[in-house]
């Protein structure tokens, strides 16, 4: 079977879209077998699009909703970054902080983040903070996982020749741990990010005051499948974009690691 | 000096130990003395006690056993839907160059929208008792399913497949008997994260839509400020989430092994 050619698939790809929206339309529009109670017309999704944004819809314009999303995953990884990566790396290199550590993250890791909502919201009520919390947690396991595998896989010795050559502490972490972690702690927040998305669309689904998920909840609640379609494509449109600047970061943070 | 200085084996038993300790010691501490009001951070024992208490007497009309089964039903059948169609699809996908090229991009465009968004529309179609939670679990379950059928399959040592061809397999025969157990491997592995997944979606299900299962027992509590009854219920979930695991984990060794043997 020879293997087909990029253009055709992309080709393919493109019919098969344009096809379904086809398929969409007959369905919805212009046969009515699929009732407009239960999933909305090409025409309604744009005339929703329009009222997100323009006149708003669920207390928010889209871009409101939009960027304030956007802005609660990106705190909440950042603080996963700032404090998983650094105590996966600690794990990884010392075997007594392993000991130490390990047990208690075991306990933990089970419970997947979306059960800390309930918990977040009892804490920290509806607002930011408890977002925060909750991302926080959704991207902390994969972050430590990996940054700690990270460490481990580099050669030990790499870190004999460095220590033979008279780095320093501070040096060999910046000069090999890092580097030599990177491929792998940039996989964890791959995950990271992907969990992080998930967990804030479901706390902003249990209660919040803008945010995609909320504009979700509102046109759940008024059973207006044309705003849950535009809710959804805002979801995935961020998060794809949020997956796309990480790579992007990957690539500008390993200009060695050809993939 | 070595590059990771081992400790000895009784001194990693006691640094494990003071870990456990330390956690649950500076929990008790913060909750005794009153750092963090009682009411919003029990001590230990006393989630211990109404954990066994929540096993005892219904809480919301039902057991934490009751729920959890409740729970568990949902789990099963949208974990169910996801391989039955997922492998299948995936090996497919692997064999027919134009069926993927029709599927791939559709699925790369719905695998960005994150499980739980589909909660309004699962609530719209399928209702909040079953069939809602059941689409959730489906849609976080399936694209690990999916992809590592596919990437199995596409993997298969080409001699294998064209010895097949050679004595006379018909595409369906391919599949079955040549796909499908080469990629057993890859299949299995993509289960486990499938059910991961499976599992933390149902909780996200039943947290926004279900009136029973052990997540409406999370909101529930929630609702009545009871953190004890909220922190019970999460272990329940990371109890239930570990033994999926650990099941499937030994099915993935006892494959192996299997395989090993020849």
């Amino acid at each position: 079977m020879p293997k087909r050619s990029e253009p055709s698939r992309l080709a393919v790809g493109a019919a098969t879209l344009v096809g379904v929206v086809a398929l969409w339309y007959v369905l919805t529009q212009a046969t009515h077998i699929i009732p407009s109670v239960y999933f909305a017309t090409p025409a309604e999704v744009l005339q929703a699009a329009k009222q997100i944004t323009i006149q708003g819809y669920a207390d928010g314009r889209l871009h409101e909703h939009f960027l304030h999303s956007c802005w609660l995953v990106l705190m909440g990884f950042a603080v996963a970054v700032t404090t998983g990566v650094p105590l996966g790396m600690l794990m990884g290199w010392s075997r007594r902080a392993e000991a130490l550590i390990n047990p208690v993250f075991l306990l933990l890791r089970p419970i997947p983040p979306l059960a800390w909502i309930p918990l977040a919201i009892v804490w920290l009520g509806l607002g930011d903070a408890a977002k925060i919390l909750v991302i926080w947690f959704a991207a902390f396991v994969p972050a430590v996982i990996n940054s700690y595998a990270g460490v481990r896989s580099i050669e030990p010795y790499l870190i004999e020749a460095a220590r033979s050559l008279g780095a320093r502490r501070a040096m060999l972490v910046r000069e090999v741990l890092i580097p030599g972690a990177l491929p792998l702690i940039f996989t964890g927040l791959r995950l990271s990010l992907q969990a992080c998305w998930t967990t804030l669309v479901a706390a902003e689904l249990l209660g919040a005051i803008v945010g995609l998920g909320h504009a979700l909840y509102q046109a759940g609640l008024d059973i207006f499948p044309a705003m849950i379609v535009v809710g959804m494509i805002g979801v995935a449109i961020a998060g794809a974009l949020m997956t796309m600047a990480l790579a992007w970061l990957e690539t500008r943070a390993m200009p060695w690691h050809t993939r | 000096m070595s590059v990771r200085a081992a400790p000895t084996r009784r001194e990693f038993i006691v640094l494990s130990c003071a870990g456990l300790l330390g956690f649950l010691g500076i929990w008790a501490l913060a909750s005794v003395t009153g750092l963090v009001p009682r009411q919003f951070l029990p001590p230990p024992w006393s989630v211990a006690a109404k954990f066994v208490e929540l096993m005892r007497e219904p809480f919301s009309g039902f057991t934490l056993q009751q729920h959890l089964l409740s729970s568990f039903m949902r789990f099963g059948m949208g974990f169910g839907l996801a391989v039955l169609i997922g492998v299948p699809l995936g090996l497919i996908m692997g064999w027919f160059r134009w069926i993927d090229a029709i599927v791939s991009p559709l699925f790369d465009a719905l695998r960005f929208v994150a499980p739980i968004a589909w909660v309004p529309f699962a609530a719209l179609w399928f209702g909040t008792g079953i069939g809602g939670p059941v689409l959730v679990i489906f849609t976080g379950a399936f694209p690990p399913c999916l992809i590592n059928a596919h990437r199995g399959a596409r993997y298969v040592d080409r001699r294998l497949i064209e010895a097949a061809q050679t004595l006379g397999a018909r595409h369906w025969h391919i599949i079955t008997e040549v796909l499908l157990p080469a990629s057993v491997p890859s299949i299995v592995a993509g289960l486990r994260v499938s059910a991961g997944l499976g599992w933390q979606s149902l909780v996200g299900a039943e947290l926004i839509v279900a009136s029973s299962g052990i997540g409406y027992v999370l909101v529930k509590g929630q609702a009545s400020i009871s953190t004890s009854i909220v922190m019970s219920g999460m272990i329940a979930i990371g109890i239930v989430g570990f033994a999926i695991d650990a099941l499937l984990r030994q099915l993935e060794a006892h494959l192996q092994r299997r395989r090993g043997r020849g």
